[in-house]
């Protein structure tokens, strides 16, 4: 969908070159410090921000369209002195859906019960399930979310995760952004790592994995009560695993490199200016 | 519903859920038929139209409060909600830049228009009731060029809001603009007419510069169209090759109106969410 993307404010490379592309019912997550350019791309996304060069297109349209997508930006604001109801009903009829869909999406999102109350009541945790209400609307076959889980509660971060795996069921495509590592990595398809405006890795986490060859850690328990752990590069992993085995260990673990190494990995090798 | 109706609902909404429409027309109609019945106290009753004494002393006060009032509307329309953050999710949905303006300015338009024929119609009502409204046509024309003064001003308003990047900005440029356009300037211009004691390209472009003002175009349209007003405004003595036609001044409103719209909805269109 994103073609050598580049886009420049000024002198500033906020994208230099990005070329990556989603299929319907794949969840592609955004990784990268602030500033690295993922705000930038999702504006690309919904033609707020025309490129400097390439091209974006979304569902073959160019400039983007924007009815079949929903999104949701950093810290969403809304107009505070709107209740729930009135601001999710408004938003409808922008997108040309009936209200009622609205007040089904305020009951999917668990904010039914405050629906009449101000917005400037609302907890941060309220504002941004509000937020993805609104981003659901009209069944969107492309979800942009920035930053969509930060200053979240784990249960709602998990409710939050529900369904958006519903919608990626039923086919649609979603990006987000996301600094909190953990969480992406088993609950999407693919990363793209960004490191000021330029891609540095993008795959499935296995496949970042195989390409960064970090070392993986090795933990074994013997019979006779002894532990040891080995850090072995991810090469030998196997050949350490059968020799390890072959002591008939009480208990074997293997610990990957985690999504937050691989981050680190992929940024630090990233030829890096004075920073 | 077309795109810019949504908009407007909304910003009318929002004006009657804070109480603005309210206490403006109050405010409006308290000043309006505080002025009709004390302003014609010292003109006394001698064949006299109080309805037309009422429009004199409403459209200065209309010069001074509804630019004012239009200005607070607007000046906020744009950068505050880029500030509060509220923007870049409006513009993710299908929707034209031009319409987010539209839609602003017919909502603003809309309360303005509410609480001045609410307000002064009220006043104009209860002032006809007891004097007579052989003036009614002048009392008219006062509540459109009033509402047409005032949609005006919110246009400044949203090239203001469009132009600058922060809302304190807008808020200081807006009262910089009405301090101008409604105080300074005709104190300016006076002061330059005695100054050249009537004569020279000042005197000969007198009828041209206030065609410049959005607010002398409104004061010259209310106190001069009529004969029945044109009594009590002191323009009586005003030579009839000196005074503007009513179409050239409406023509003028309108483009009051229609210029710093267009150029605001230009300036919009161009500036990154």
């Amino acid at each position: 969908m994103l073609e050598g993307v580049v886009k420049r404010f000024g002198t500033t490379m906020a994208v230099a070159g990005v070329t990556l592309s989603v299929t319907f019912g794949e969840r592609l997550a955004l990784l990268g410090h602030n500033g690295a350019g993922k705000t930038t791309l999702m504006k690309l996304m919904l033609g707020l921000a025309t490129p400097s060069a390439g091209s974006v297109r979304v569902l073959g349209e160019v400039p983007p369209a924007r009815q079949p997508v929903g999104f949701l930006p950093e810290a969403v604001a809304f107009p505070e002195a709107m209740t729930g109801a009135e601001l999710i009903a408004f938003y409808a009829r922008l997108k040309r859906r009936p209200p009622a869909e609205g007040r089904v999406l305020l009951r999917r999102v668990g904010l039914d019960g405050a629906a009449g109350r101000r917005v400037a009541t609302y907890s941060k945790g309220m504002r941004q399930r509000l937020g993805l209400a609104q981003a659901l609307l009209g069944q969107p076959r492309l979800l942009l979310l920035d930053e969509p889980t930060g200053g979240l509660d784990p249960e709602v971060r998990a409710a939050f995760y529900d369904i958006l795996g519903e919608r990626v069921e039923s086919g649609a495509a979603v990006i987000l952004s996301s600094h909190l590592l953990a969480e992406l990595e088993t609950r999407t398809d693919r990363i793209a790592i960004l490191d000021r405006g330029r891609l540095v890795a993008l795959g499935t986490v296995d496949a970042l994995r195989a390409r960064a060859g970090l070392p993986v850690t090795v933990r074994v328990r013997l019979k006779d009560g002894t532990a040891r752990t080995d850090v072995v590069p991810a090469a030998d992993k196997l050949a350490t695993l059968r020799r390890l085995l072959a002591l008939d260990p009480l208990d074997l673990t293997v610990a990957e490199p985690g999504l937050d190494a691989l981050y680190a990995h992929f940024v630090a090798v990233a030829p890096c200016p004075p920073c | 519903m077309p795109t810019v109706l949504i908009l407007a609902e909304k910003e009318f909404r929002d004006g009657m859920r804070n109480r603005w429409l309210l206490a403006t027309t109050l405010v409006l109609l308290a000043l309006a038929l505080g002025l009709a019945f004390l302003g014609s106290a010292p003109v006394g009753h001698v064949g006299a139209a109080p309805l037309a004494v009422a429009v004199v002393s409403l459209a200065s006060l209309t010069v001074f409060l509804l630019p004012l009032m239009a200005l607070m509307l607007a000046f906020d329309a744009v950068v505050g909600e880029a500030e509060r953050g509220t923007l870049l999710l409006l513009l993710s949905y299908p929707l034209r830049r031009w319409q987010v303006i539209a839609g602003k300015f017919l909502g603003h338009t809309a309360l303005l228009l509410v609480a001045t024929v609410t307000g002064y119609g009220g006043a104009g009502l209860v002032v006809a009731a007891a004097a007579g409204g052989e003036a009614a046509p002048a009392f008219a024309v006062l509540v459109a060029s009033s509402v047409a003064l005032g949609a005006a001003f919110l246009a400044l308003g949203y090239l203001i809001s469009t132009v600058v990047r922060e809302r304190a900005t807008a808020a200081g440029l807006a009262v910089a603009v009405w301090l101008v356009l409604v105080v300074l300037y005709d104190l300016v211009l006076l002061g330059a007419l005695a100054a050249t004691r009537g004569q020279g390209p000042i005197a000969a472009l007198f009828p041209w510069v206030l065609l410049a003002n959005p607010a002398d175009v409104f004061r010259l349209l209310n106190l001069s169209g009529f004969a029945a007003v044109r009594q009590f405004s002191g323009l009586s003595g005003l030579a009839a090759e000196q005074m503007l036609p009513p179409a050239v001044l409406a023509a003028a409103l309108a483009a009051w109106i229609a210029v710093p719209l267009g150029l605001a909805t230009i300036v919009f269109g161009r500036r990154a969410p």
